[in-house]
């Protein structure tokens, strides 16, 4: 846990301590609905999901199932129609945005499909971001990230800008920036989909060795069926309902 | 986060150089036209500025302006004169006469030159209102004391002697001035002698400005029972001017201001009976609402290319506050850029267009006002990016 950004000690008692295992994420009675009147579409149906610490998991679906609708619900970024979400222990659907929006600055990762690095940024400031977003000075944010861009093959790159980089490298900054301000949550969404099946694997390697710790829980969105072994759960959606879970490490739920 | 918003603000210099070119170019539009427009305000009223010495301006009570002489009778000296809290009063004469310079004495075969000139008279024992020394580029002060001697504005000596070698000037400065002194030429029929060379500020009126005393200018001017345009006051010390001036109206019946009353009356009088400040209004006007359109519109551009990176801000969890801060940091930094480049390119044509017939003046006013709009044009085009971000969500770079 980065200093400033600390769980608070509720919070932490709710957790159980570090220990892998324990309910990250619960989900109860999800829905979401776009549109009104003939438009109106639900993206989710009552949604009930569970997320244990020190796992990865996946979820997975085809185009419009409301996989993403979903993770940016559970990441705090998009409100629910009805239902709750509960992150180690804090309900944040019952947060205010200012209070949800420092939930995600300080517990919550994010990788993206597009990356959303900022051009004008070299990898290092990038990487950098959320350590600065949680108070941290320029000079002290930037070599913290430089340390963990180098411990994921980056050194050579960190003053480069995101143009000078290629798609797999770009994914490793975006994971850098992710991880820079330890998070006990991290959200991926398709993270693979812009890379090519090499550069896919080595990034979802990446991601399993980096980011997946006994205290943390890793949420990835992906229809990229290449790289869902690499889940320990997989959670498969349609039409905004969840209709299978299987526990990789066990078989079918 | 600021060295954040500074960093996104110039990664694109293209779009950072337009932002910056479209508020330069507010700015300069509207400190180059203001300049000029106080400029011209000045030389209206340049004849009150350049008397000095005296703090009152007495007259008949009708006049509306400097040009609007309305003589008096001489009497009206010795009444204010008489007036308690006066320390002295001098006539001075103001009006129109008309030069005519003779071939045979100005230069060989040249046709006969006549123009109209401004005649200034000064009081003949004090010459209270006579150009300063330093304004004095040939001859003396003294000398205007000799027999028909007048002494002329050299920004008008080119019209009364066109055919002189002007390409002269430049290379030899005042001295080129020296080969007017002892010239003649006749006035209003009378003889008159160029005794001195000196710089009067340009006026609002193109003719020539001669100095000479009252007395001369008596003689010079048209026959008529009224004479004296204006009587110039010193108020005793530790009196306030305007005490003394109403006092003066109060006991002769006269018109009386201070300097900076009579300036700005004639100043209004030229805003209101004049299409001036419409005119250059609508110019700078202009350049506001086209800085504002440049500005504005590649701002907003730049934010609205830039949403994707502020919603991902946005979802990392940087607030409202800090991105509108961001947005902000970037409109202060355009500003002032703009603001700086656009009153320095303006100061630099007043440079480089002094001692020409362009009237520039740039008040300190004018610089605070020039901010106040690019500060407007900032204010403008970034509420136009505060709202869109603010309506920002943040799910969007999921999408």
């Amino acid at each position: 846990m980065v200093g400033e950004i600390a769980v608070e000690s509720g919070e932490r008692a709710a957790m159980g301590g570090a220990a892998g295992g324990r309910v990250a994420i619960r989900v109860r009675g999800l829905c979401k609905h776009f549109g009104r009147g003939e438009q109106r579409v639900s993206a989710l149906r009552g949604i009930d999901w569970e997320v244990q610490t020190g796992e990865l998991s996946m979820i997975v679906g085809p185009s419009g199932c409301g996989k993403t609708t979903l993770l940016s619900v559970i990441a705090g970024i998009l409100n629910c129609d009805a239902g709750q979400v509960n992150i180690f222990g804090q309900e944040t659907t019952r947060l205010s945005d200012s209070a949800r929006t420092r939930f995600r600055a300080a517990h919550i990762g994010f990788i993206f499909q597009q990356y959303n690095l900022l051009p004008a940024l070299t990898a290092a400031e990038n990487a950098a971001v959320p350590l600065v977003i949680a108070g941290w000075g320029r000079d002290r944010a930037v070599r913290r990230a430089s340390a963990l861009l180098d411990s994921l093959g980056m050194g050579a790159k960190l003053g480069s800008l995101p143009n000078q980089l290629s798609g797999g490298q770009m994914q490793r900054v975006a994971i850098a920036r992710a991880l820079v301000h330890e998070p006990r949550l991290l959200v991926c969404d398709e993270p693979t989909a812009a890379l090519d099946h090499e550069t896919g694997l080595n990034v979802m390697n990446l991601l399993r060795e980096q980011a997946v710790r006994p205290d943390r829980a890793v949420v990835v969105v992906t229809h990229d069926n290449r790289v869902f072994h690499f889940g320990d759960r997989l959670t498969r959606m349609d039409d905004g309902a969840i209709v299978e879970i299987v526990d990789q490490r066990r078989g079918a739920a | 986060m600021a060295w954040i918003a500074v960093k996104m603000l110039v990664g694109d210099r293209a779009k950072f150089l337009g932002i910056v070119l479209g508020l330069t170019f507010a700015a300069l539009l509207i400190t180059q036209q203001g300049s000029i427009f106080c400029g011209l305000m000045l030389r209206t009223c340049a004849q009150i500025t350049d008397i000095t010495g005296a703090d009152l301006w007495v007259m008949d009570p009708s006049v509306r302006f400097i040009d609007d002489v309305k003589p008096m009778l001489e009497s009206a000296l010795y009444r204010v004169r008489g007036v308690e809290g006066v320390r002295w009063a001098v006539p001075l004469y103001k009006g129109q006469a008309r030069a005519k310079i003779n071939p045979n004495v100005a230069h060989g075969n040249e046709p006969t030159i006549i123009e109209q000139v401004v005649l200034l008279g000064l009081d003949d024992a004090t010459l209270v209102g006579a150009p300063h020394p330093n304004k004095i580029y040939a001859g003396s002060l003294r000398d205007l004391r000799l027999p028909d001697a007048v002494m002329v504005d050299h920004s008008r000596l080119e019209k009364l002697y066109p055919k002189e070698n002007w390409a002269d000037l430049p290379r030899l400065g005042n001295a080129f001035y020296q080969r007017f002194l002892r010239r003649q030429f006749e006035m209003n029929d009378h003889r008159a002698l160029i005794v001195g060379v000196c710089e009067a500020t340009r006026t609002f009126q193109t003719n020539a400005v001669v100095y000479t005393t009252y007395s001369r200018a008596k003689n010079y001017a048209a026959q008529e029972r009224k004479i004296l345009s204006y009587i110039l006051a010193k108020t005793e010390p530790g009196l306030a001017p305007q005490a003394v001036a109403r006092r003066i109206e109060t006991t002769t019946g006269l018109g009386a201001r201070t300097s900076n009353q009579f300036l700005w009356m004639t100043i209004d009088y030229y805003l209101k009976y004049t299409g001036i400040p419409i005119n250059f209004g609508i110019t700078a006007l202009l350049g506001f609402l086209v800085g504002t359109a440049i500005a504005g519109q590649t701002f907003y551009n730049f934010t609205i290319e830039n949403l994707k990176q502020f919603a991902a801000l946005k979802a990392m969890g940087a607030t409202n506050g800090r991105i509108v801060g961001m947005i902000l940091l970037q409109a202060v930094i355009v500003g002032f850029l703009g603001y700086g480049i656009g009153v320095g390119l303006a100061a630099l044509f007043g440079l480089r267009t002094a001692n020409t017939e362009l009237a520039f003046f740039t008040p300190w006013q004018l610089l605070p006002v020039t901010a106040a709009a690019i500060v407007l044009i900032c204010i403008l085009s970034s509420m136009l990016s505060v709202q869109r971000v603010l309506r920002l969500e943040p799910a969007i770079v999921f999408r």
